[in-house]
């Protein structure tokens, strides 16, 4: 099967800051990638540059190629990009407005008007993030009348509504409880069908668990890549095996 | 230490003090409009035209309708060009042109007012060859429209980045985003802010002295002479009639009154008790 994403050389600068060195991966698709690395590694810039969110940034720059399924990422219609290519982010974000508006809200950026269909947009994106059977007596609630396990799962619906092709996740359950986060979990398992998902964790059991490929960023650098298992048992660097020892970082 | 205490307790007593007069302040000020207006006060101040000078009674049903219309007019002009100009400070500014236009508009909002009224009279009242509504709303235009700018903006920059972003991953355009997520989440403050400021013009006299003027009729549309509260306490205070002066302490309550209500009407709108979202 053809990589869903394939980065070429990727250098990424904050004015003079080198944050990522020459960084080449290829993403399989419909399955889970998991980039793991101590904090400030670059693994989230690197997460971001996949629907150019760096570019809300000032003086942030990436140079490389960036290909999704064969396309120039850099070169594409970023507004475009993103519908393809949506973002869960580590602290939930939903907007300060209903359940309901808030899961349409990517539909209606994209045009849909017909109140019909997009009810039932709504609702299978609900159903897809686990979450419908909690929320389907108060879609007309405000968002954060939700718990923590609940809004990031609506955030996930929120991102599922468009239809992505590629889920981006930074660090989607750092302020979740196991319980949550085990849904979450659980719900990543299922997006796979449709989805290609890639997750910036720092919980290497959690990368353990959903994961079939892994990654691990030391320092700006992509040190190793390759199947989780042989990631977590017989990795092929001395730096991998020391940080999933627990020996530094 | 006991010289220690001794300071602690002087230092104590001293702010005390000074906080206790600021209040107060406060409070006479209320107090003696509330004495020397609401003995004036009656329901044909509010409802007649002034009298000719030396005849007893009437009121000042002109002046309050014609502030209510220059405030409408400078919400309609300058409120809409200060809120936008916010946003663009907020959400679209990049490079050295925001922190010029912030300065800026910090410079004019420290122009003393009866500059503003002296401008507004070369560029509207002058051409034009007679004093209005119009050009008094020009002139607290041009003081709405910096406050308004930095409160929007200052609202604004207090929405969180994480929901700018959730809405550009979702495919939103920048614009979209600002109109469909940020200001929304912002919009209490932005509408608390700019009732303030237009409550703060409310009372401004300098710029309409020679602008909006003053009119002992009603005035019909824009572009005629038409009067304020602030002006007419001008006049009738600096006037000899002993039933002007009271009638400019009325004055003056109806003015505090209303500006008492925009600003209670505010902290209703920011107070989190009716606020649904957040």
């Amino acid at each position: 099967m053809p990589d869903k994403l394939r980065v070429s050389h990727l250098n990424f600068h904050y004015g003079d800051n080198h944050v990522l060195h020459d960084v080449s991966l290829a993403i399989p698709p419909r399955q889970v990638t998991a980039l793991i690395g101590p904090s400030g590694c670059g693994k989230s810039t690197f997460l971001r540059t996949l629907n150019r969110m760096h570019e809300t940034v000032r003086n942030a720059h990436a140079v490389g190629e960036l290909l999704l399924d064969g396309e120039d990422m850099l070169a594409m219609d970023v507004v475009s990009l993103r519908r393809r290519v949506g973002m869960v982010f580590q602290k939930s974000n939903p907007f300060p407005k209903s359940i309901f508006d808030n899961v349409a809200y990517g539909l209606r950026v994209n045009g849909w008007r017909r109140h019909h269909s997009l009810a039932e947009s709504v609702e299978r994106s609900l159903r897809r993030a686990a979450l419908w059977d909690e929320v389907k007596d108060q879609l007309h609630d405000s968002a954060y009348a939700l718990s923590g396990g609940q809004q990031q799962r609506l955030c996930i619906a929120r991102a599922l509504a468009v239809d992505p092709e590629v889920l981006l996740l930074d660090e989607p359950c750092s302020a979740l409880d196991p319980i949550a986060t085990a849904k979450i979990e659980e719900l990543m398992f299922t997006l796979k069908d449709t989805c290609t998902l890639l997750i910036v964790t720092h919980n290497m059991q959690q990368a353990a668990r959903v994961a079939e490929h892994t990654g691990f960023f030391l320092l700006g650098k992509l040190i190793e890549f390759d199947r989780t298992e042989v990631i977590f048992k017989r990795p092929a660097r001395r730096e991998t095996e020391d940080y999933i020892t627990g020996r530094f970082g | 230490m006991i010289w220690r205490k001794l300071v602690n307790w002087i230092m104590f007593a001293l702010t005390g003090l000074c906080a206790l007069a600021t209040v107060s302040v406060l409070f006479f000020i209320l107090g003696y409009l509330l004495w020397y207006g609401s003995r004036s006060l009656s329901w044909s101040f509010l409802t007649h035209l002034p009298t000719p000078a030396g005849e007893a009674g009437g009121g000042m049903a002109n002046a309050i309708l014609g502030t209510g219309k220059l405030l409408l007019l400078t919400t309609l002009m300058g409120v809409p060009a200060g809120f936008l100009a916010g946003v663009y400070l907020s959400e679209f500014g990049r490079g050295s042109f925001p922190a010029v236009v912030r300065y800026t508009a910090d410079l004019l909002n420290g122009v003393p007012s009866i500059v503003i009224g002296i401008f507004a009279y070369a560029i509207v009242v002058k051409p034009m060859r007679h004093f209005s509504a119009l050009a008094g709303a020009v002139a607290l235009s041009i003081m709405v429209i910096p406050i308004t700018m930095r409160t929007t903006e200052q609202f604004l920059r207090a929405v969180p980045q994480t929901l700018r972003e959730g809405a550009l991953a979702l495919g939103a355009s920048q614009w979209k985003t600002v109109a469909s997520v940020v200001i929304p989440a912002g919009f209490r403050g932005v509408l608390t802010g700019t009732i303030l400021g237009v409550a703060r013009v409310a009372g401004e006299t300098a710029p309409l002295l020679f602008t909006s003027f003053s009119n002992q009729y009603w005035s019909s549309g824009w572009n005629q002479p038409t009067a304020s509260l602030p002006v007419m306490i001008f006049n009738y205070a600096i006037s000899p009639y002993d039933d002007w002066h009271r009638q400019a302490w009325a004055a003056g309550l109806v003015l505090l009154a209303l500006m008492l209500t925009a600003n209670v009407a505010a902290r209703l709108v920011l107070s989190p008790k009716v606020n649904q979202n957040a």
